[in-house]
């Protein structure tokens, strides 16, 4: 599974950011997870504790934003927020091939001590 | 170290604040606390490298396809018949992503066109960077078409770009109406879904009706093709849709005269 790649990447770059900034610890970590990114939460989970484990990232909390799937409708010019398998424009009813979000994988803040 | 402090003792003490050495420092926690914001995608470097390729394809007119599915879908299969059926058209080569084994290269060279190889051991996908090396060793040599079949498997292929032109996932009549359904990520951005094994159809009870309805609500952009590697039914569509895509050769004048 690539939640360890993509948690190895999450701890590599907290402790990165951390140590620039001149803290000894790395206290929480936010992230924020799309709902069709294919990232399984517990997973992902598991793997940060692992990898963070006997860093100063060890024992951090690890805090999980969903991202919903986000389409847009051209025939109706709006976005809506929806889930996966359904992209049907709550207006129109037409099916959205158009997804703009929901795929994200970011690392959106750090705290530090 | 202090787990919470940072401050320089041996052991990990209780923190309750109940220290049982001296700091010698003022400790307050919530103001030594600070937020550090990042706001980056933790896929920057394989989407940063994707583009790299794409722009490698681009700049050499290759029209780059990555082909997902579960394993034993029939990648192989429709890459080889592809390439026997187009051989004369197009000028057609490969990278095949396996974890341990280096048959499907050998498959793909005998039905006539360069195959690299990319063993990735314990990694159940293909990434950019791997694609990227390959791409050293298929050279100078002049591509229209490339076909890189991925690992086979449906999850992780999603997250990474390859810098491929056009997404394929091919799956078959074996595997079950509902397939769309489990593997929303990978079949969402398709351009091209490939049911595969059509000969079996009847054999195994494949629900045509609700295959393709769950398909449909599963990838609205792609392109939908029933086909068999094996018999050949149904490629034809297949070949149309490669055509529309792939570069036209300078050596075949658009129009004569
Ligand atoms: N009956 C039938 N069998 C097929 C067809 N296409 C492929 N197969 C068989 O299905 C098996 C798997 O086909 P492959 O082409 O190796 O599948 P793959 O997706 O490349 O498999 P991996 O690379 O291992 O993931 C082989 O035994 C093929 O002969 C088809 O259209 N009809
Ligand atoms: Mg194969
Ligand atoms: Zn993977
Ligand atoms: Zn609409």
């Amino acid at each position: 599974m690539h939640e360890f790649g993509i948690a190895e990447t999450i701890v590599q770059t907290a402790l990165d950011a951390a140590r620039a900034h001149g803290a000894a610890r790395v206290d929480v970590v936010r992230v924020r997870i799309g709902d069709l990114s294919g990232v399984v939460e517990e997973a992902l989970r598991f793997a940060f504790e692992s990898i963070a484990d006997g860093t100063p990232a060890g024992g951090a909390r690890l805090e999980i934003e969903r991202a919903p799937v986000r389409c847009y409708c051209s025939s109706c010019g709006v976005e809506f927020a929806t889930a996966p398998l359904d992209y049907q424009c709550p207006a129109c009813g037409a099916i959205s091939g158009d997804v703009r979000g929901g795929r994200e994988m970011d690392l959106v803040s750090i705290e530090v001590s | 170290m202090c787990d919470h402090c940072g401050c320089s003792t041996p052991a990990p003490h209780a923190h309750g604040h109940a220290h049982d050495h001296d700091h010698s420092h003022a400790h307050d926690h919530d103001e030594e606390r600070k937020t550090i914001a990042l706001h980056q995608s933790l896929m920057a470097k394989n989407d940063r490298l994707a583009e790299q390729n794409r722009g490698f394809f681009k700049g050499r007119g290759i029209l780059a396809l990555n082909l997902v599915s579960s394993p034993g879908s029939g990648k192989t299969a429709l890459i080889e018949a592809t390439l026997r059926a187009l051989k004369d058209e197009f000028r057609m080569a490969t990278i095949v992503g396996d974890l341990a084994t280096d048959n499907d290269a050998r498959r793909l060279r005998a039905a006539g066109a360069p195959a690299i190889q990319i063993t990735t051991g314990a990694v159940c996908h293909l990434d950019a960077h791997m694609v990227q090396h390959a791409l050293e060793d298929l050279g100078d040599a002049p591509v229209d078409i490339l076909f890189i079949e991925n690992v086979g498997n449906l999850v992780c292929p999603s997250s990474f770009d390859l810098g491929e032109r056009l997404r394929v996932v091919v799956t078959s009549v074996t595997e079950g109406e509902d397939k769309p359904l489990k593997y929303p990520a990978i079949f969402q951005n398709a351009d091209a879904v490939v049911v595969n094994k059509i000969d079996l159809a009847d054999a195994v009870g494949f629900a045509r009706e609700t295959a393709l309805a769950n398909l449909k609500a599963a990838a609205p952009r792609a392109r939908l093709f029933e086909i068999s590697a094996r018999t050949g039914a149904g490629l034809d569509a297949w070949h149309a849709f490669l055509r529309e895509h792939a570069p036209r050769r300078p050596a075949q004048p658009r129009e004569a005269g």
